[in-house]
């Protein structure tokens, strides 16, 4: 008998990858997931597509936002969704991109597997309650 | 206890294969409480018991996960496999968390045989060691020959999820405060050794002889007289080794370390090692080990007990109902909680009666 209640919260990491140092916006993000309730793992500046995985991996999050300004998403973002379908975790974790991403490169990131891209001028509110919808359905 | 499901059982399996989105879904499973988890602890128990855990607690600020870091790397040098869990506080307001231990593990990211995994406090009273203990075993039946636990400062929370550890290292920074600091209670008690970390500064002299001050304090007049050679009888009495030096035998260490640079990180493995083979030499180990079993079936009772008291509560209308004639004084909580218990206690007291008639026959 496992009497105690279940308590769920949803996991998210904010990682910044690849050479881009502009991290202002991951950090405003990664706050106001914080103030939304959720549970927020920081990468830190400068992860390869592989720390990234191994972070997403072993903190079994629900959403990955990943958060780039330097223009190298079509080479990077490819690279890590690949990394999480080899650890089998890609199914079941919404991928989230944030920054510049020109619009003729939106449509093969979410072939790639993307969910959601976020661009400049997107409401903290938006973002927070795409998560809400979408993230954590075990 | 119930039969594992065909999910959880795939899961367990997957674990113990060395598979690590497994390892990551199991603590999932133990950090939301979701049914079925204490089964799957239940199927790993039996694994567990290989690993050495050291867990790792000191103020924010001082170093704790660069220390980590510094100390993961040595262990990955020497062949060993690591799992890490650390522990940041959570917002009593919103339940949410910014975990950043993870950022400070630089040294060995992208290296699999290292496994982090940050957990926040979510604001669970007690049940935030239970969720840390859970963890360390489930790290501990994958496989992970070194498990450290960082968690922070010296409150209860935190000195209860030390005790999930066999050696408890006390980050302390320089000049952090006189000596007086050091006198309140949980700072000195929980450690095994002391590291003053960022011991390139100033300070650190003054803190260091502070720290070894009070340990000597602490210290029974005679432990200083003996050879640090004493029989399994006198670990017996003190299988905690909690209060420090105190007839134990040991005498908690102080390190000094800048775990930036790495300088001293090759005392601080050694002492820490130190202590492990102690608590075997000793015989302290085994008594540790059931203090701990103690611990978990203790807090286990209590919180399925808490449970059914909330049932119990429910069937009387609610806590709102009683809490409101008491305060209106038409009765009082005691006799409140009398009637609530009584057919528990009678109940209780019928099933043993009659396991014992069963027994005798």
């Amino acid at each position: 008998m496992s009497t105690d209640h279940a308590q769920r919260a949803t996991r998210c990491l904010v990682a910044k990858v690849g050479l881009d140092g502009h991290d202002r916006g991951a950090h405003v993000i990664a706050r106001a997931f914080r103030d939304a309730g959720f549970e927020v793992i920081y990468s830190g500046l400068h992860r390869a597509p592989e720390e990234i995985v191994q972070a997403a991996v072993q903190e079994d999050v629900d959403v990955l936002g990943i958060s780039i300004l330097s223009g190298a998403h079509n080479t990077l973002i490819p690279k890590v969704i690949e990394g999480l379908q080899s650890y089998d975790a890609f199914e079941d974790t919404l991928i989230l991109v944030g920054g510049i991403v020109p619009e003729e490169d939106k449509t093969t990131l979410r072939e790639a597997g993307v969910d959601a891209i976020f661009g400049p001028g997107t409401s903290i509110e938006e973002t927070v309650e795409f998560v809400r919808q979408h993230a954590g359905s075990e | 206890m119930a039969e594992l499901s065909g999910a959880n059982a795939r899961l367990s399996e997957s674990l113990l294969d060395g598979d690590h989105a497994a390892l990551a879904r199991v603590i999932t499973k133990i950090e939301n409480r979701t049914p079925g988890y204490r089964e799957l602890l239940a199927a790993l128990h039996a694994e567990t018991g290989h690993a050495s855990v050291v867990g790792v607690t000191g103020s924010p600020g001082t170093g704790k996960s660069t220390l980590v870091d510094a100390l993961t790397k040595q262990y990955r040098e020497a062949g060993e496999t690591v799992g890490v869990i650390a522990v940041d506080p959570s917002s009593p307001y919103t339940g949410g968390s910014v975990l950043g231990d993870r950022i400070r593990m630089g040294s060995t990211a992208g290296d699999m045989d290292v496994f982090v995994r940050s957990m926040s406090a979510r604001g669970r009273l007690g049940g935030l060691s239970m969720a840390t203990a859970d963890a360390v075993k489930a790290l501990d039946a994958f496989g992970k020959d070194r498990i450290i636990v960082e968690t922070v400062g010296a409150g209860q929370n935190e000195v209860d999820i030390v005790e999930t550890a066999e050696t408890v290292a006390v980050v302390v920074q320089p000049g952090s405060g006189d000596d007086i600091q050091l006198l309140k209670a949980g700072i000195l008690e929980i450690g095994d050794l002391f590291v003053v970390n960022k011991a390139d500064k100033d300070e650190a002299a003054g803190t260091v002889a502070d720290l070894e001050t009070m340990i000597h304090m602490d210290a029974s007049p005679t432990a200083g007289l003996s050879t640090g050679h004493h029989g399994p009888d006198t670990a017996e009495a003190n299988p905690k080794g909690g209060d420090t030096g105190d007839e134990s035998g040991w005498t908690p260490p102080v390190v000094e370390t800048v775990a930036t640079t790495g300088e001293g990180i090759d005392d601080l493995r050694t002492a820490l090692d130190d202590h492990q083979q102690y608590l075997v030499d000793s015989g302290e180990a085994e008594g540790r080990r059931r203090q701990r079993a103690e611990t978990e079936i203790r807090r286990l009772l209590r919180t399925d007990l808490g449970e059914l008291a909330d049932q119990v509560l429910d069937r009387h209308g609610g806590i709102e109902r009683l809490s409101a004639s008491v305060a209106t004084r038409e009765t009082d909580p005691y006799t409140v909680v009398g009637q609530l218990v009584d057919p528990i206690e009678s109940a209780v007291e019928g099933s043993l009666d009659a396991e014992s008639e069963a027994s005798e026959k």
